[in-house]
């Protein structure tokens, strides 16, 4: 079927089997292999993007049935080829990652949690990774690099109050 | 973990969804697939077509209605979770949505699709039968509604006709103060619930119940209101002990679920403790609140 993705601002025209998932998509068709393929059953998180800025897994959902959306895959998180975002560098420096296999989804995940919560609470970035397994952390960087992040993020670009 | 083949439509009104499912018994509606896609990717379902009814403008909605709150079959979890409505004159749902799923599920995933899929593990279900909702659904040109106690017939079985599309569910809204509890258990946040427990109360400006509805999930097939409690606890001012033996007595019938994780014994006893539990927290609630006047 003839499907069109707006993909990390990239308009796409792709022809996928119904039954293809977003994520098989992603990464075989677009060959946008950040999104990875963990449990493919909606369990593991590893496969998180975002579809119009939401949080979603896209082994949960067909590529057909992204139509016409937006989606934004860790590839699209860089501000330029070789850059970080400030999200990718919390992680680097608290040591928020170990395999790196869960990485690109947590920092979706987180990112979509700052998007709408400048100021989350340790609780809030529980709950906000809380469907993202990793294997190797014991969670304690990552949600360490997500609050840095956070607090990095409201310190930047602050207008000056008048 | 790839699914089996299937065609795909995305029919731009109900009518030709209708008509689409029912000229095709393999066919099968997806909403936000949250559940479905899973079953169909471990190939425990394979439809021979999915008509995709999330964009129908038609069926998302939450609106006010005479004592209710009526929610659109697509609407988002998220949403609803989100919805003033809801937050303002449905606390139980409000309270009961963060337990669903993820944040990312939650993002996809449909009121709707969660009643329609029957899990006995679902919050949504628990709190349409302790408030005693109506499911209203359409069927090829005619339609009807289904009170939640009668919409749920077993562990992901239910009333809805083989055609049939959920389109909206109707929560009754209490005119009283209101306060609301719920509580789960299971081995991980968000994984499938043992036992389930939601509870809403409200009070007479004396302290007295007024009313209290009260329900367990997850123990048991389908959710269940436990009307025997609300009867022993109506007019009271209810202590831990009323509570615990009303709730006792009540569950006395119930027929628990067993599994490797937990036990049929065990999943009573917890429901036991986490409906007593879910109303002195609605009983709390209520209290501390003052309620919500409406």
């Amino acid at each position: 079927m003839s499907t069109e993705l707006t993909v990390n601002s990239h308009r796409y025209r792709v022809e996928v089997e119904p039954r293809t998932t977003l994520l098989d998509c992603l990464r075989d068709t677009l060959g946008l292999t950040g999104a990875h393929a963990g449990c493919e059953h909606g369990v593991c998180g590893a496969c998180t993007v975002l579809l119009d800025g939401a949080a979603v897994r896209s082994c949960l959902m067909f590529a057909v049935q992204a139509d016409g959306r937006e989606i934004t895959t860790i590839e699209g998180l860089t501000p330029a080829p070789g850059e970080l975002s400030v999200l990718q560098d919390a992680f680097c420096e608290t040591h928020g990652l170990q395999c790196g296999y869960c990485t690109p989804a947590m920092i979706l995940a987180a990112h979509a949690l700052l998007a709408g919560n400048p100021a989350p609470t340790r609780d809030d970035i529980v709950e906000a990774i809380s469907g993202n397994i990793c294997r190797c952390t014991g969670y304690a960087q990552i949600v360490e690099a997500v609050a840095l992040a956070a607090e990095r993020l409201r310190g930047a670009n602050r207008p000056v109050e008048a | 973990m790839k699914a089996a083949a299937f065609a795909y439509s995305r029919p731009s009104g109900l009518d030709e969804a209708c008509a689409l499912l029912a000229a095709d018994d393999g066919a099968r509606v997806i909403a936000g697939g949250q559940t479905l896609v899973p079953l169909m990717a471990m190939r425990l379902a394979r439809p021979t077509r999915l008509v995709d009814i999330a964009r129908l403008s038609e069926l998302a909605f939450v609106r006010e209605d005479t004592d209710a709150i009526v929610i659109g079959a697509t609407t988002t979890q998220r949403a609803a979770e989100r919805h003033a409505l809801v937050r303002d004159k449905l606390p139980l749902l409000a309270r009961a949505l963060p337990w669903v799923g993820h944040a990312a599920t939650r993002a996809r995933g449909t009121i709707g699709g969660s009643l329609a899929n029957a899990d006995p593990a679902a919050e949504i279900g628990l709190v349409a039968v302790t408030l005693d909702a109506e499911l209203v659904f359409r069927n090829g040109a005619g339609g009807s509604q289904l009170r939640a106690a009668e919409f749920f017939l077993g562990a992901m079985v239910t009333a809805l006709p083989a055609a049939g599309i959920l389109t909206a569910v109707r929560f009754p809204v209490w005119r009283e103060r209101v306060g609301v509890g719920f509580q789960e258990m299971s081995s991980r946040k968000s994984d499938f619930a043992f036992a389930a427990a939601a509870a809403q109360v409200a009070l007479h400006p004396d302290g007295t119940v007024a009313r209290v509805a009260a329900g367990i999930g997850a123990a048991t097939e389908t959710p269940i209101r436990l009307y025997a409690a609300a009867d022993a606890l109506q007019g009271t001012r209810p202590t831990p002990d009323t509570i615990r033996s009303a709730v006792t007595a009540a569950l006395a019938d119930i027929n628990p679920m067993a599994d490797l994780h937990a036990s049929a014994d065990y999943r009573r006893r917890l429901a036991g403790s986490l409906a007593s539990r879910a109303i002195a927290e609605a009983l709390e609630n209520a209290k501390q609140s003052g309620g919500h006047v409406h």
